[in-house]
């Protein structure tokens, strides 16, 4: 092997925080534009509406998040997973798909769905444990989240074979190329059904952008437990191009996702982003970070923050003044009292409904079942 | 069987002390000194048992090291043993089993623990087709001297996909012994013995159990894995359970001794293999069985205590043998649907009066 080849097999996996010089930026952490070659056309005819709509999505997804979080500590959810710190990352990529094109979710984005245009008490619904499923997957191109690590990523590459079997892919046509968008995590990378679904997607061109958004955290595991380099060079392996982009950056995550569902409606597929960005909050309700990772890691991370940065930008470019601030923070607080109002008034479900949709239609053992346990229900009535 | 039976020492007891924290109890006399624990000590404190008695053994899954394991049965161990021993893994469960699988046909005895067992399915190749064939397929040249640690069972709502009872579907392969603790005894004493089988052993832990507390004797008791046990004398049903469902059990044979019924209550405690014996002799002297299994009925290993109770002792029988099992239906997330897909010591006792009553 020559010194070259050991030299790049050992490069250091990047400083956590940092990104590395591969990282797509437009936006400085300190809210400075700067120009990208590649990428600067993707954000060119975003007006100031337009960017001041992301800034909008960004406040109210987080509010959205501290709503769940708090439900669940009042007992009115059983769990909650946290979006905080990966707005930009999930604003970013879901406002740059088009309505027809179809999203993969894990379990934590709630803010793809919301630019979706999902109704936001979809996920309380589902965490609150009053639906099954929580929303249709079908009316907004979002489908239910999967809990089994990575599972979906395979789901996602079957998929989008489909949508190029239907030859919606490369014919040029805008409103029919359909790119579809799979989510997993830092963590989920280390999965087989990942890997496995890189290889099967390459082996069919799948019009699949894989987006892996790097929070740095597997619960308590640090991304240097599942990868010795940047997650982005693994696609180099499969055969596929990967970029890494800062997931802290509302603009460079929308311009690179872009483009990438480009390449795929185009027949490029597929493409992994790295999304480089960071949990700021816990696992989901059911952990404590302090038990593994310091204090000092989520200050540092507090400087990369996706809100402030478009803020500072937005007000620093005039392109949006106090009034427009105050008036999106009003709109949260409105917001959230009606997420709460929704959550708290939901219905539950009633006992016999655990039978339905086991299968398609009438099974004798669901009967079966389904029946005693409204015998047993009747027998209190009987009883009083 | 001596060799899987644990024997005290005392290493044992000071990892006991150590691991507690506390010892209460008299040191001499007849009463042997006891502490308090819980399920999930009993079982930490059987970790550090074997880590201090074999260089060999080593521990590695998903969050076991830094965050003390998803259910925090290896809290502590990494700073005390190190890295080396105490494994964080990257998030593949075909990887760190099969890892395990290789580990062990190299001498060395890993404990692998599995988030839960539907998540063990991501690696049923390594267990099923790997682990419990490699003696055989390789003429008994192979030995897979492996344990999976892994929890199972719904009533925390955790949803469908963290809440199933797999353990069944593993209780019927061959190649593996499968053991479900469902006491602090054997959540203390389960895992020695399981270690020195040269076979590929899983111990499956029922998530509701890990704050079951209580004493414990400061010596160990040893603890037999090849027996089922009888954990409350009876004399005019036996319920049968295991893991989760023994707490139930128990609580079904109160709600009985009430009303004049005595029931005995059988732990399973070893799946595989089923101890015949313990269970057609309780039914024997009680002529009536109630199976309960947190599984789904059909084809579940409550089907399969049944119809060796039908096989080796229908004459005994004075009533049909009763199952409660789970509803049929992917666990619910809801609470008030969890709670109702789930046997329950109500519904327990109302099969045992049917069962005592119907044809008592
Ligand atoms: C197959 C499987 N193994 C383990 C788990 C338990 N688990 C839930 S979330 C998680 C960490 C996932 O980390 P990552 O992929 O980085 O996503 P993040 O939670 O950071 O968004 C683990 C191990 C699971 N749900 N599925
Ligand atoms: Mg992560």
């Amino acid at each position: 092997m020559s010194d070259k080849v050991v030299a790049e097999l050992h490069q250091p996996t990047p400083e956590v925080g940092d990104g590395g010089p591969d990282m797509i930026q437009l936006l400085t952490p300190e809210g400075q534009r700067v120009s990208h070659p590649d990428y600067d056309q993707y954000v060119a005819d975003l007006t100031a509406e337009d960017l001041r709509s992301f800034y909008r999505d960004l406040v109210l997804i987080r509010r959205l998040d501290a709503e769940g979080y708090a439900l669940q500590r009042q007992g009115e959810l059983g769990l909650w997973p946290s979006l905080l710190g990966q707005e930009a990352a999930q604003v970013g990529s879901g406002r740059a798909l088009k309505p027809h094109d179809f999203v993969f979710p894990t379990y934590r984005e709630h803010g793809v769905g919301f630019v979706r245009g999902m109704d936001p008490q979809s996920s309380l619904q589902l965490f609150r444990g009053v639906s099954q499923g929580g929303w249709d997957p079908t009316e907004h191109n979002f489908h239910l989240y999967t809990i089994v690590i990575g599972a979906q990523t395979l789901h996602a590459t079957g998929y989008a074979m489909g949508v190029k079997m239907d030859g919606n892919v490369g014919t040029g046509d805008p409103d029919r190329d359909t790119a579809v968008i799979c989510y997993f995590g830092d963590g989920a990378s280390s999965q087989g059904d990942v890997n496995e679904a890189f290889v099967y997607a390459a082996s069919f061109d799948a019009p699949v952008v894989f987006f892996c958004q790097n929070n740095q955290w597997a619960i308590s595991e640090p991304v240097t437990k599942q990868t010795r380099i940047p997650l982005f060079q693994r696609a180099r392996g499969f055969g596929f191009p990967g970029v890494r982009v800062d997931g802290n950056d509302v603009l460079a995550t929308y311009a690179v996702t872009k483009h990438c569902l480009d390449e795929a409606r185009n027949g490029n597929g597929p493409l992994l982003i790295e999304a480089y960005t960071y949990r700021m909050g816990a696992h989901t309700t059911a952990d404590d970070p302090t038990k593994y990772r310091v204090s000092a890691e989520v200050e540092q991370w507090k400087f990369r923050d996706p809100i402030l940065r478009l803020k500072t930008y937005l007000a620093h470019e005039g392109m949006a003044d106090d009034a427009f601030f105050t008036q999106v923070d009003e709109e949260a607080d409105g917001f959230a009292a009606e997420l709460r109002e929704g959550c708290i008034t939901m219905e539950t479900m009633a006992g016999e409904t655990m039978w339905d949709h086991v299968y398609a239609e009438d099974h004798p053992v669901m009967e079966a079942e389904r029946a005693a346990f409204l015998a047993y229900k009747a027998s209190f009535e009987e009883a009083n | 069987m001596s060799r899987r039976t644990a024997t005290a020492d005392r290493a044992r007891e000071q990892a006991t002390e150590k691991a507690t924290g506390k010892t209460t109890g008299k040191t001499t006399g007849k009463v042997p000194p006891t502490v308090e624990t819980t399920y999930r000590e009993a079982m930490r404190a059987a970790h550090r048992e074997a880590l201090l008695r074999d260089p060999r053994v080593f521990l590695m899954g998903e969050d076991v090291g830094r965050y003390g394991g998803s259910f925090a049965v290896s809290l502590g161990l990494l700073e005390e043993f190190g890295e080396e021993r105490i494994r964080d893994t990257p998030l593949s469960e075909s990887a760190f089993t099969g890892a395990g699988v290789g580990a062990a046909m190299r001498g060395l005895r890993p404990i692998v623990e599995i988030m839960t067992v539907n998540f063990s399915l991501l690696a049923l190749d390594q267990i099923l087709d790997n682990a419990a064939t490699l003696r055989h397929m390789s003429g008994g040249q192979l030995s897979v001297p492996l344990v999976i640690r892994m929890t199972t069972g719904a009533g925390r709502q955790l949803a469908a996909q963290h809440s199933h009872s797999l353990e069944g579907w593993y209780a019927s392969i061959p190649g593996l012994r499968v053991l479900a603790p469902a006491t602090l005894e054997d959540a203390r004493g389960m895992l020695w013995p399981a270690l020195e089988d040269p076979d590929p052993v899983l111990i499956f832990e029922h998530g509701s159990l890990y704050n079951l507390s209580g004493t414990l004797p400061v010596e160990p008791t040893p603890v037999d894995i090849e027996r089922a046990a009888v954990r409350r004398p009876g004399t005019d049903v036996t319920l049968i359970a295991y893991a989760g469902g023994l707490g139930k059990a128990l609580a079904a044979a109160d709600l009985l001794a009430a009303e004049g019924i005595s029931a005995e209550v059988v732990d399973l405690r070893v799946l595989r293999p089923l101890d015949d014996a313990t269970i057609i002799g309780s039914v024997s002297r009680t002529h009536r069985a109630v199976v309960v299994d947190e599984a789904w009925r059909s084809g579940s290993l409550a089907a399969e205590v049944t119809a060796r109770i039908v096989e080796q002792a229908f004459y005994e029988l004075d009533a049909p043998v009763e199952r409660v099992c789970a509803a049929e239906v992917p666990i619910p997330y809801p609470h008030h649907l969890e709670e109702a897909a789930l046997p329950q010591p109500e519904g327990i006792a109302a099969a045992a009066r049917r069962a005592v009553g119907e044809h008592g």
